[in-house]
């Protein structure tokens, strides 16, 4: 039982100014074992863990491996101790290759990229992963560069995995292929640590669960005993109910009418192949499809941000007038009275400004209102207030930046902006991607409010799950083509994981020759 | 033992607001650092053979101690001010702009042309008026052109601007040997007539008040307007400027139509303040030496105020210094050099607080 255990943290305390992200923490981290850590946003997770990575040192308590305590000073002295973690955000060269990324940064390793291949080979085989050693990383996917961060560090020797939401960014399929992995590495009695807040995954691969809920340790359970109630409610500290309302608007309309939509990208490759659909008012239109099969260019599109190439996107108004919105900018688009909310999937390279507190970030939609030259701080002030208050945003004050805030938060703020003048339109992608339970409840419930008000609403989303329980309708994307346009109440998994692959396949094979 | 030492001594920790260092504290460090670079900067003095203190002693006075050396030092202070000022929305917006000395250099060009051309001819008010906005619309076109390329062909800016200012500068020194030139052979232009030259307001040239009103401008301009909303927008994150709405080309090149602007009119200031000529070293460098202090005082238009009088004080100083105590220019601008290095980086430990290892749970556990 004892020599199991490889890495113990004894009262761990990490502090920002004021913010305690971590107080007085204890936590066993054993070989052999998958431990899920679980908490609500900001519950200090990350915090916790980039201090085994080296990122940061606690204010005090002790770090042990192997029963001698340690002091980890920097992510060099972490992979010294076989501390390895795969962050949230990846940190690979563009122009290099795979085996290149993998021997960055190591001084003993000259660039023999023969025997790095080997080496690499040798990993893959072991557990199960596939790497092209010689593949450019500007060409891969999100989840193959997942695979060469964790390459990397296996290759650095570690034995104790950290994995910070690697799940957050993969389809169903890529992350059955992570946890097989996992349970390999498992078996090689490897430690490891998998941070992700989509309860069905904790239940499915963890052997225990550590639970942390506003920095504070709440305590470590066996997956067996475990439920997701449950675990929620000890996630949140009170019982709460885990389910998706689905009300019926009344009379709905056509909202949003796209015509044999066509983007190409800049090197000239089809995005969006002749795609036709209309949204509707009281309606959440779910997008479903593997990712990079065109979400995120189709709601760009929408929104004046993609250049299109052919096609049309009608805005009808209530009186049946139409706004055709191909070729204007999205200040033009909102000039013409259309009013659309968009949550783009990259909270803050697009969505928000970092350095800015909320309420600056209020008035990125609305800092062109009035003729002065001078903006007005009044109203995004209130805004500002009313968002913090209502989706009890987690932050000291409506100036501090939100890049500091948790990720929960910042796209709380997001959400609350965008819904805050009751588009018409609004446009989601991955809205909760990164949140935790009850937050993506919050989430959710906003949205059905927004859809019940009249609102047209895509969803793209990539948990089939709530996709089955929040939208009316969903259109299932592949390959940039509409393979399907479904009920979602009578729909069944199934069906659209086959619409989800069906045409990719055939286009796959297309351009392997 | 020595296990136990394993936690560092100390490190570093990055203040987050709430808390930040009171100011009290931080306006001690700022005093520090001065004073660690006045001992610092006594080394090269005391090479010299001089006597630091009494050279120290030399560019206070000699620049602040009476009328006459007041106002030399104000009048250096001026267009360093401006320049100054013409830089920070562009860095703001991360758009590195280095060429305030060549847009200076351009709008002094354009403003010199009118001088020459209408000196004496028409009222002084007038030819003034004319030549102030030539120099800002000569500055706007040479801040614009490297902005309007950015924003249609993404040409890097620094590279462009700083090539602007060789343009700009040989172009004086074409026209001082050339078609401006008064006695052949000089490569001299000769001195604007007098109605060209800007009056004086409490024995200065009235450009400091010029610049105070900028000063206001620019502040109100970054921290207040729409415009300076874009700007602060673009200076995070591009595609956030975009999903706003915001032409983002068009931002830019109108930023560096108003930097290149200001730029021309510290040109003005200089030209028609106390030039009275166009020459190639008309600017003496206040384009770069503006980065500095745009840079140490985080782009706050009231700081630069500061930070330009101390610039000015030390560079006016050390002129009496070199005159009464031999003491060459060149140390005088190693202490300038040492003084500026401990400004920036005493607010590294502003911003950044200094934690050191906890001696008594180590005690306690051995
Ligand atoms: N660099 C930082 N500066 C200031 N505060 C921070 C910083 N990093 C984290 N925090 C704060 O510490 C707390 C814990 O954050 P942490 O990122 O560890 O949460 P988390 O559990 O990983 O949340 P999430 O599930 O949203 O990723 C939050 O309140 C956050 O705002
Ligand atoms: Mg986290």
């Amino acid at each position: 039982m004892q020599e199991n255990c490889a890495i113990e943290l004894k009262n761990i305390r990490k502090t920002f100014g004021f913010v305690v992200a971590n107080d007085e923490i204890n936590l066993k981290i054993n070989r052999g074992e998958i431990l899920c850590l679980l908490g609500e946003n900001g519950s200090g997770k990350t915090t916790l863990m980039n201090m085994l990575s080296g990122i940061y040192q606690p204010d005090s308590g002790e770090i042990f491996k192997d029963g001698e305590q340690v002091a980890i000073r920097s992510p060099r002295d972490a992979y010294g101790l076989g501390i390895g973690m795969i962050h949230q955000h990846y940190h690979l060269v563009d122009v290099f290759t795979a085996a290149q990324n993998i021997i960055l940064g190591l001084e003993n390793e000259k660039m023999d990229l023969g025997a790095v291949n080997d080496k690499v080979k040798d990993i893959c085989d072991r557990y199960g992963f596939h790497v092209d050693p010689k593949m450019k990383v500007y060409d891969m996917s999100v989840s193959q560069k997942q695979t060469i961060e964790i390459v990397k560090v296996l290759y650095r020797g570690a034995e104790i995995l950290i994995l910070d939401e690697p799940t957050a960014v993969l389809t169903p399929q890529e992350t059955d292929k992570l946890f097989a992995v996992l349970r390999n590495m498992k078996k090689d009695n490897k430690a490891i640590v998998l941070i992700t807040h989509k309860l069905a995954e904790v239940l499915d691969v963890s052997d225990k669960v550590a639970i942390l809920r506003k920095g504070k340790y709440i305590g470590t359970v066996n997956t067996k005993e475990a439920t997701a109630q449950s675990l929620t409610d000890m996630m949140v500290g009170r019982a709460v109910t885990l389910n998706i309302d689905r009300p019926v608007y009344d009379n709905p309309k056509d909202r949003l009418e796209i015509k044999g939509l066509t983007v190409v990208d800049n090197e000239g490759i089809n995005k969006l192949t002749d795609v036709s659909f209309t949204a509707r008012t009281g309606e959440i239109l779910g997008v479903a499809g593997i990712a990079g099969s065109g979400q995120k260019e189709l709601l760009e599109a929408i929104t004046g941000l993609y250049p299109v190439k052919s096609g049309s996107i009608a805005f009808l108004n209530d009186d049946g007038s139409r706004n055709e919105l191909v070729g204007k900018t999205p200040m033009q688009i909102r000039q013409a009275g259309v009013g659309m909310g968009f949550v783009p999937e990259d909270r803050l390279g697009m969505g928000l400004v970092g350095s800015m507190g909320m309420t600056n970030n209020m008035m990125l939609r609305s800092w062109r209102n009035g003729r002065s030259i001078f903006f007005n701080k009044k109203a995004p002030q209130s805004l500002a207030d009313r968002v913090w208050k209502d989706l009890e945003v987690v932050t000291p004050s409506t100036e501090f930046p939100v890049r500091r805030m948790s990720g929960g938060n910042i796209q709380k703020v997001l959400v609350g902006r965008e819904i805050a003048s009751s588009p018409p339109v609004l446009l989601t992608a991955y809205a909760v991607r990164g949140l935790d339970i009850n937050t993506s409840y919050t989430i959710y419930n906003l949205l059905t409010e927004q859809k019940m008000n009249g609102a047209a609403v895509m969803y793209v989303g990539e948990e089939l799950d709530v996709l089955l329980q929040l939208c009316d309708r969903i259109l299932v994307l592949c390959g940039g083509k509409v393979s399907g346009i479904v009920d979602a109440r009578t729909v069944t998994k199934e069906q659209i994981g086959l619409l989800m692959t069906s045409v990719e396949g055939n286009t796959k094979e297309a351009k392997d020759e | 033992m020595s296990e136990k030492s394993k936690t560092p001594l100390f490190r570093l920790v990055k203040r987050v607001k709430g808390d930040m260092m009171s100011p009290r504290k931080a306006l001690a460090i700022r005093v520090a650092s001065v004073v660690i670079a006045l001992i610092l900067g006594s080394i090269p003095i005391m090479l010299t053979g001089a006597n630091p203190v009494k050279a120290y002693g030399v560019i206070v006075v000699g620049s602040l101690s009476n009328a006459i050396y007041l106002k030399q030092t104000i009048k250096i202070a001026i267009p360093l001010l401006v320049c100054s000022l013409a830089i920070a929305p562009c860095f703001k917006m991360k758009f590195w702009n280095i060429g305030a000395e060549g847009q200076l250099m351009f709008g002094a060009i354009c403003s010199a042309f009118f001088a020459i051309n209408l000196g004496g001819k028409i009222p002084s008010f007038f030819i003034l008026l004319i030549m102030a906005i030539a120099a800002a619309l000569g500055g706007a076109i040479w801040g614009f052109i490297p902005g309007f390329f950015k924003a249609k062909y993404n040409t890097n800016e620094t590279l462009f601007t700083l090539m602007m200012n060789y343009i700009a500068i040989g172009m004086v020194k074409w026209l001082q040997g050339g078609p401006w030139e008064g006695r052949k052979g000089t490569q001299l232009v000769p001195t604007f007539h007098k109605s060209t030259f800007l009056p004086e307001v409490f024995g200065v040239q009235c450009g400091w008040i010029i610049a105070l009103i900028l000063v206001i401008i620019v502040h109100i301009y970054m921290n207040y307007t729409k415009h300076g909303y874009e700007v602060a927008v673009i200076g995070d994150s591009l595609n956030t400027a975009r999903y706003a709405g915001m032409n983002v080309g068009w931002i830019m090149m109108r930023t560096m139509l108003l930097s290149g602007a200001l730029c021309g009119i510290a040109g003005f200031l200089i030209l028609a303040g106390e030039n009275h000529t166009i020459n190639s070293a008309l600017s003496g460098g206040v384009g770069f030496t503006a980065i500095t202090v745009s840079w140490l005082s985080q782009l706050n238009a009231f700081v630069m105020i500061g930070i330009s009088a101390l610039l000015a004080i030390i560079s006016k100083g050390s002129k009496t210094l070199n005159q009464r105590m031999g003491v060459p220019s060149s140390v005088a601008e190693i202490v300038s050099g040492i003084l500026l290095f401990c400004m920036l980086g005493c607010e590294f430990f502003i911003n950044y607080k200094v934690v050191f290892r906890k001696k008594s749970e180590k005690e306690v556990a051995a």
